[in-house]
C-alpha cells in the first residue's frame, strides 16, 4: 500500500495521460481529439509537478516564517507548456471551425471520404487571387 | 485514529482530487455530447488547477485556472456554436488507438519504477540547480517569488520563446479566420445598437443580474489583473495571469453586451498591434542590455546596480507578456465571435 | 558587440523581424523585412562556423547566468553546420518568395505569411543553437505552431485538413518530447543538455532513463516523419504553398535529424550507450522500410508534389540509416545528407513551382512536354534528378557513396546493395516526370508557357547549381560532417 501511495500520483498521472493519448488517436469527432489532447498535455504536467513537491515544504515564495520551499523549477517549465498548450489549442479550434465550413462535419471519418486524394478539387478554400 | 497530520491531509486532498480527475478524464473519453465533453474538459482544469495548488504550485495553478478552465473553455463553447454539438456513432473500433495507449501506459509505469517517492526531499531534482535558485534569487534579483525571478530572469529566453508562442498562435488564429469568408475583409465591426445575438448569447442583454452584475465585476477583474501584473514578483502572479485576467474581463463584457460594445472599450485595430508589440518590448529589453554591454537579456547592466537592473528587466519584460498576452486572447475571441457574426449576416442575407 | 553577441542575434533578428511583418504588412515592406533578416541570419551563420572552426566550441550564457542556471547557446561543429544549412536555405528561397506569395495568397495576408516565415525560420534555429533541453522544445513549437500555419494558407481546403493532421501528429511529438525531458530532469536535477550528459552517464541502464529515451525517440520521430510515423508529411508537403513547401521540405526534418544526434550521442552517450538498446537495430529496418516502401508509393502518385514528398519520406532513410550503423564514417554520410538533401529537395520544389506558376496545374500530366516549353526550368530538375539518383559528380552521389563505405567497412555488404536498389526505385518515380516533360507533346497550358521569371526561376538554379558544386568539390561539407562526426562519436559538446 505504501508503495501505491508514494507513487499514486505517477500512476494517475499515467492513466490520466493514456485517457487522453487514446482519445486523440482514436478517429472521431475533430473537436473531441482536440479535448483528449488538451486532457494529455495537462497530465503531463503531473509528471513535472509531482516530483517538485516536498513533504512540510511550501510554495516558493521566500518568506521569513518558512524555511522548506518546494522546488521552483518544474513550475516555470509547466507555465510554459500551459501557454504552448493554450495557442496549439486556439489554432487547432480556428483549423476546425474552417474545416467545418469547407466539408460540412468535423467526424474524421466523413473528412477524409471526402478528402481522398485524386478527387476533384472543390472549391478553393484559400483561393490564389480568386476573390 | 491517531492525530490527522498535515502530510496525511496533503495525501487525502491529493487522492481525492487525482481520482475526481480520472472520473472526469472517463466522462471525457465516453460521452458523445459535446457540450457536455467540452464542460468536462473544464472541470477537468479546474482540479487539475486545485491539485497544483495542493502541491504547491501557486503560479501555475492560478494560471491553469484562467487559460485551462477560463479561456479553453471559451474558446471551444464558442466553436461548438459554430458547429455540431453531437459527436457522431463510431464505426468501427478503436484498435490502433488501443494498442498505442497500451504500449504508452506499459513504458511509463516501467518508468516510474526508479522514481523518487512522492515528496521526498532527498531526491536528485532537489539536490543541484533548485537550492542555487532559491538561495541566490532573493539577493540577485530581489524578487521573492522564485517562479517569477526565474521565469523572467533565469530563464527568461525560455519566456520570450514562450511570448513568441502566444504570438504565432494568436496570428494563425487571425490568419484563419479573418476576411476569408468573402462578404467584408476584417473582423466584424459590429453595428451600434446591435443586438448580442451575434455573439451567440441570445437576450443575455436582458437579463437584470448579468448586466448589472458584469458592470460591477469588470473594474474589479482589471484592478485584479493589474495587481497581478504587478504584485508578481512577491506574490504568486505575473504577465500571463494578469494579461489572461484582463482580457476575461473584456470577454464578459462582450458576452453580456455584445462583440460591439466590447470594440468600443477595445478597438480592434489596437488589439492588432498590441499582439506583436509584447514581444517586441520583450526581445528590445534583451537587445537594451546588449546594448548596455551585457548579454542578451542580461539586465544587471540596464540600472546603476545590478539588483535594481533586475527589477526594471523583470518589469519590462513582464509588461511585453502582459501586453501580447492580453491582446491575444482577445484577438482570438474577436476572430471567433466575428465568424459566427458573419455566418449568421449570410445566413440572415439569404 | 556584434560579434561577441552572434549566438544571439543568430535567433533574435528573425524572432525580432517577423512582429515587424506583423505591424507593417502593407505592400512589399514585409518581404523586404524577411530578405534582409534572412540574409542577415545567414551572414550570422557564417560568422559563427569561423569562430567555431577557430576556437572550438562557443559557449554563450543568455541573460549572463551561467549554465546550468541559466540558459546556453552551445555551437559546436554540427550545429554550425546545421545553422548554416537552415538558413543558406531560407536566404535562397525569399527571393523567390516574392513572386511566389504574390500568386498564391491573398493580399490581406501576406504580411502575416511572412511573419509566419520568420516565426518558423527562428524557431528552427533556435532548436539548433540551444544547449538546454526546455528550450528545445519551446522553440520547436515556435516552429511548429507556425508551420501548421503555412500549410493551412495552402491552395485548397485539403491544406486544412493536412494541418489539422499534422498539429495533432507534431503536438503528441512534442508532448512525448516533454515527457521524455521530464524523466530526465526527474533523476537528475538538470536541464542543460551538457551538464545532462555527464549524469546520464553514470546511470546507464536505468529504467526512467531508457523510458526517456524512449519518449524523446518516439517525439522526435513523429516530427522528424520516420516510417511509419511519416502519415502527415506527404498531404502537409503537397498541400502547403509553394514557397512553404519548399522551406519546410528543406529545413524542418533536418533539425529533427540534428536532435537525434544530439541526444543520441551526445546526450546518451551513443556508442555505449545507444548500442545496448535496440535502438540501432529498429532504426535499420524502419529506414529501410521507409527508403523502399515510400518510395514506391512515390512512384505511383499522381501529384507532382505528393510524390516528391513521399520521396523525402524515403530520403530521410538514407539519413537514419547512417544512425543505426554509428560509426563515424556513416554519421559523417548522414551529416553530409542533411546538407545535400536540403539542396536537392529545396530546389525540386522550387522549380515545380515555377512549373506549376505557368501550367497552373499539379498532376504529372500538366507538365507533359514543359521541358521544350521551359528548358531552364526543366534542365535544372533533370539535374537535381541525377543527383538524386546518385549520379558521380553531384551530391546525392556523395551521401550514398559515404553510407556505402560505411556499411562496407561494418561488412554489411547486403546493404550496400539494397543501397543501390533503392536508387533503382528513385530512378523510376524522377525518371516518369523527366520522360513525361521531355518526351509529349504539350498540351493544355503546357503549350503556351515560357520561362517562369528570374525571381522565380533563379533560386531554383542557384540550387541546381550548388547540388553540382558541392558534389564536385566535397572538401567543404565532408570536411565539416566528418569533424562533427568525429565530436559525436567521443561524446564532446
Amino acid at each position: 500500500m505504501n508503495v501505491v501511495l508514494a507513487h499514486l500520483n505517477a500512476y494517475v498521472a499515467v492513466f490520466l495521460m493514456v485517457t487522453g493519448l487514446f482519445t486523440v488517436v482514436n478517429r472521431g469527432n475533430l473537436i473531441k481529439k482536440l479535448v483528449g489532447l488538451s486532457i494529455f498535455q495537462t497530465s503531463v504536467y503531473l509528471l513535472y509537478l509531482s516530483p517538485g513537491k516536498i513533504i512540510g515544504g511550501t510554495a516558493p515564495i521566500i518568506a521569513d516564517r518558512y524555511e522548506i520551499y518546494s522546488n521552483p523549477l518544474p513550475h516555470v517549465l509547466i507555465l510554459t507548456a500551459i501557454v504552448v498548450g493554450v495557442a496549439t489549442l486556439a489554432l487547432g479550434l480556428a483549423l476546425v471551425v474552417r474545416i467545418q465550413e469547407a466539408y460540412g462535419s468535423i467526424e474524421e471519418d466523413d473528412v477524409h471520404r471526402q478528402s481522398a486524394p485524386g478527387e476533384a478539387r472543390q472549391g478553393g478554400a484559400n483561393g490564389g487571387e480568386a476573390p | 485514529m491517531t492525530g490527522v497530520t498535515s502530510e496525511s491531509i496533503v495525501l487525502f486532498v491529493n487522492t481525492a482530487l487525482l481520482l475526481l480527475m480520472c472520473a472526469a478524464a472517463l466522462g471525457v473519453v465516453r460521452l458523445r455530447n459535446l457540450f457536455a465533453v467540452v464542460m468536462l474538459g473544464g472541470v477537468y482544469s479546474f482540479l487539475m488547477a486545485s491539485l497544483m495548488v495542493a502541491l504547491d504550485a501557486v503560479d501555475v495553478g492560478m494560471t491553469e485556472t484562467a487559460v485551462g478552465a477560463g479561456i479553453s473553455v471559451v474558446l471551444m463553447l464558442s466553436v461548438l456554436g459554430l458547429t455540431k454539438t453531437r459527436e457522431a456513432a463510431p464505426r468501427h473500433r478503436p484498435l490502433v488507438a488501443l494498442v498505442v495507449s497500451a504500449v504508452v501506459a506499459v513504458s511509463l509505469l516501467y518508468a516510474s519504477g526508479d522514481l523518487p517517492p512522492f515528496g521526498d526531499p532527498a531526491a536528485p531534482a532537489h539536490q543541484h540547480v533548485a537550492p542555487e535558485y532559491l538561495a541566490r534569487a532573493p539577493v540577485e534579483t530581489g524578487a521573492p517569488n522564485i517562479v517569477t525571478a526565474v521565469l523572467a530572469s533565469y530563464r527568461g529566453y525560455d519566456t520570450l520563446g514562450e511570448t513568441a508562442v502566444i504570438l504565432t498562435g494568436g496570428i494563425g488564429v487571425l490568419v484563419l479566420l479573418l476576411g476569408a469568408r468573402r462578404r467584408r475583409g476584417g473582423v466584424r465591426q459590429g453595428g451600434a445598437g446591435e443586438s448580442p445575438e451575434g455573439t451567440g448569447a441570445p437576450m443575455l442583454r436582458d437579463t437584470v443580474i448579468l448586466r448589472v452584475g458584469a458592470k460591477i465585476l469588470l473594474p474589479f477583474i482589471l484592478l485584479f489583473a493589474l495587481y497581478v501584473q504587478f504584485h508578481g514578483d512577491f506574490g504568486p502572479g505575473g504577465g500571463f495571469q494578469a494579461g489572461v485576467a484582463a482580457a476575461t474581463g473584456v470577454v464578459l463584457y462582450a458576452l453580456v453586451f455584445g462583440v460591439a460594445s466590447a470594440q468600443r472599450v477595445a478597438p480592434v485595430r489596437v488589439v492588432l498591434v498590441m499582439v506583436p508589440l509584447g514581444v517586441l518590448i520583450y526581445a528590445g529589453t534583451g537587445l537594451a542590455g546588449m546594448l548596455a554591454g551585457g548579454n542578451y537579456l542580461d539586465y544587471s547592466v540596464l540600472a546603476h546596480d545590478p539588483v535594481h537592473g533586475q527589477h526594471w528587466g523583470i518589469f519590462a519584460v513582464e509588461s511585453g507578456v502582459f501586453v501580447t498576452v492580453s491582446g491575444t486572447m482577445l484577438a482570438i475571441f474577436y476572430a471567433f465571435a466575428g465568424r459566427r457574426q458573419a455566418r449568421e449576416e449570410e445566413g440572415a442575407g439569404r | 558587440m556584434i560579434i561577441a553577441n552572434l549566438p544571439a542575434l543568430q535567433v533574435v533578428v528573425p524572432l525580432v523581424a517577423a512582429p515587424l511583418c506583423a505591424i507593417f504588412r502593407a505592400g512589399h515592406r514585409p518581404w523586404r523585412i524577411t530578405l534582409a533578416a534572412s540574409w542577415a541570419a545567414f551572414a550570422c551563420a557564417v560568422a559563427l562556423m569561423r569562430r567555431v572552426l577557430d576556437e572550438g566550441t562557443v559557449s554563450y550564457m543568455l541573460g549572463g547566468w551561467e549554465a546550468p542556471l541559466g540558459i546556453e547557446y552551445r555551437i559546436d561543429t554540427l550545429n554550425a553546420f546545421v545553422l548554416l544549412v537552415v538558413t543558406g536555405v531560407g536566404a535562397v528561397i525569399v527571393p523567390y518568395a516574392k513572386r511566389s506569395v504574390e500568386s498564391e495568397i491573398q493580399p490581406d495576408r501576406r504580411g502575416w505569411f511572412y511573419t509566419m516565415f520568420l516565426l518558423c525560420l527562428a524557431g528552427l534555429l533556435g532548436v539548433t543553437i540551444t544547449g538546454d533541453a526546455f528550450n528545445i522544445f519551446v522553440f520547436l513549437e515556435i516552429s511548429s505552431l507556425s508551420s501548421y500555419v503555412l500549410i493551412a494558407l495552402g491552395r485548397d481546403r485539403r491544406a486544412l485538413v493536412a494541418s489539422y493532421q499534422y498539429l495533432i501528429m507534431g503536438t503528441i511529438g512534442a508532448t512525448f518530447i516533454v515527457i521524455g525531458i521530464g524523466l530526465l530532469w526527474t533523476m537528475t536535477g538538470t536541464l542543460n543538455l551538457a551538464d545532462l550528459a555527464s549524469r546520464v552517464r553514470t546511470m546507464e541502464g536505468a529504467p526512467s532513463v531508457l523510458s526517456a529515451l524512449a519518449f524523446l525517440t518516439v517525439g522526435i520521430s513523429l516530427k522528424l516523419a520516420l516510417f511509419p510515423l511519416h502519415l502527415w508529411l506527404p498531404n502537409a508537403y503537397a498541400s502547403a504553398p509553394s514557397t512553404a513547401s519548399a522551406f519546410l521540405a528543406g529545413t524542418a526534418t533536418k533539425v529533427a535529424i540534428y536532435l537525434f544526434f544530439r541526444f543520441f550521442f551526445t546526450v546518451f552517450g551513443g556508442e555505449n550507450f545507444v548500442s545496448k538498446t535496440p535502438i540501432p537495430e529498429m532504426f535499420l529496418v524502419l529506414s529501410l522500410c521507409a527508403m523502399f516502401v515510400a518510395a514506391t508509393v512515390a512512384v505511383f502518385q499522381e501529384d507532382v508534389k505528393r510524390m516528391l514528398a513521399y520521396s523525402s519520406v524515403a530520403q530521410i532513410g538514407y539519413i537514419t540509416l547512417g544512425i543505426s550503423l554509428g560509426t563515424q564514417t556513416a554519421l559523417a554520410g548522414s551529416i553530409v545528407h542533411l546538407l545535400n538533401h536540403a539542396i536537392m529537395k529545396a530546389g525540386l520544389f522550387l522549380l515545380v513551382g515555377c512549373m506549376v506558376f505557368r501550367v497552373r496545374g499539379f498532376r504529372v500530366e500538366d507538365l507533359a512536354g514543359i521541358g521544350h516549353r521551359m528548358p531552364l526550368t526543366m534542365g535544372a530538375f533533370t539535374l537535381l534528378g541525377l543527383s538524386m539518383l546518385g549520379v558521380p559528380g553531384t551530391v546525392g552521389f556523395v551521401s550514398k557513396w559515404y553510407l556505402g563505405v560505411a556499411a562496407a567497412d561494418l561488412g554489411q555488404w547486403w546493404l550496400v546493395g539494397f543501397i543501390m536498389l533503392s536508387s533503382l526505385i528513385t530512378m523510376l518515380y524522377m525518371g516518369r516526370i523527366v520522360e513525361v516533360a521531355y518526351f509529349r507533346v504539350p498540351s493544355g497550358a503546357a503549350a503556351t508557357a515560357t520561362e517562369a521569371p528570374a525571381g522565380l526561376l533563379v533560386p531554383g538554379l542557384v540550387l541546381a547549381g550548388a547540388s553540382l558544386w558541392f558534389g564536385l568539390d566535397t572538401s567543404f561539407s565532408l570536411g565539416l560532417a566528418n569533424r562533427a562526426a568525429a565530436a559525436l562519436v567521443a561524446g564532446v559538446f
